[in-house]
């Protein structure tokens, strides 16, 4: 009997250990990783200072694009904008800007003194659009290919590692 | 007459709206806003929640059931959204393991207490 006491007691103590153990191994911080992979919404979109929409099913004539969300609020996006300028200049690749909770106003304004790199923006006044692509804080960018599959997802400002790894995503293509 | 009919027809509303609200908050609670430490979107404030919110209310409105919505935003943002997560491959061991102690832990207790009783 003692030694089935001992054999259970035993047993729950390496479970317990095992979990401990891995459990220290695990990242906490939350992040949409889990996304990569997987397929972007066809969504329709309002595009900034135009009357028209524009569905993101179209963005499958590209070969690849990156979904940028940014707004003339947000101090990281300031902080980024130079590498969606040095991307902009890349032939494989198109940025779609998604204007997130800003004033049409203060958007153009922003653009117009730190330089456009988008092919299309998009307006998205409420946030609510952004939920479509697991959009929690801007920036973020969102790197797809020709068949809206996300290869790499950005959470915050880009930086400069981030761009080659970019660049060498597509130009490998 | 007018006023009657308004009185009427906000009497039979209102259970609809009620009913509604009910859901939001339910949903509401089992949502965690991933910006804030450990709330869940009813508790929150914060943008996020706010817009979270919105969304619910929307899919309620074009006719989304609970638990259509809780895999919509488990799509999106992953189960970590959800407090209570769905029992799938990776979560089945947080579900079954107080069943698994339990039954292991009541014929081990009755084990000991019998022996002890014997014992005296």
């Amino acid at each position: 009997m003692k030694k089935i006491y001992f054999f259970i007691l035993s047993s729950l103590l390496i479970g317990f250990f095992y979990i401990l153990f891995f459990s220290l191994k695990i990242d906490k911080n939350y992040d949409t990783q889990n996304l990569i992979g997987k397929n972007i919404s066809e969504i329709e979109l309002n595009l900034l200072n135009e009357n028209k929409k524009f569905n993101t099913i179209d963005l499958k004539k590209n070969d690849f694009t990156a979904i940028n969300f940014f707004s003339s609020w947000c101090g990281p996006c300031r902080q980024e904008h130079k590498y969606l300028m040095s991307l902009s200049k890349n032939k494989n690749l198109k940025i779609l800007g998604i204007n997130f909770k800003d004033d049409e106003k203060k958007a153009n304004e922003f653009l117009n003194k730190l330089g456009n790199p988008y092919y299309l923006i998009a307006s998205d006044k409420n946030g609510k659009k952004a939920i479509n692509f697991g959009v929690y804080g801007i920036p973020e960018t969102i790197l797809i290919n020709n068949d809206m599959l996300i290869i790499k997802k950005y959470i915050g400002p880009l930086n400069s590692s981030e761009v080659k790894e970019i660049l060498k995503i597509v130009e490998n293509k | 007459m007018r006023c009657f009919k308004f009185f009427i027809f906000f009497i039979l509303i209102s259970p609809l709206c009620q009913a509604d609200e009910v859901l939001q908050n339910e949903i509401y609670k089992n949502l965690r806003c991933l910006v804030c430490q450990g709330q869940t979107i009813a508790d929150s404030n914060s943008d996020f929640a706010q817009t979270i919110k919105s969304v619910v209310k929307d899919k309620i409105n074009e006719g989304m059931n609970k638990k259509q919505i809780y895999i919509f935003l488990a799509d999106k943002y992953g189960e970590w959204i959800l407090f209570k997560p769905p029992f799938n491959q990776t979560s089945y061991l947080l579900w079954m393991l107080p069943y698994l102690i339990f039954i292991v832990g009541v014929p081990v207790f009755f084990l000991i207490f019998r022996k002890k009783r014997n014992f005296h």
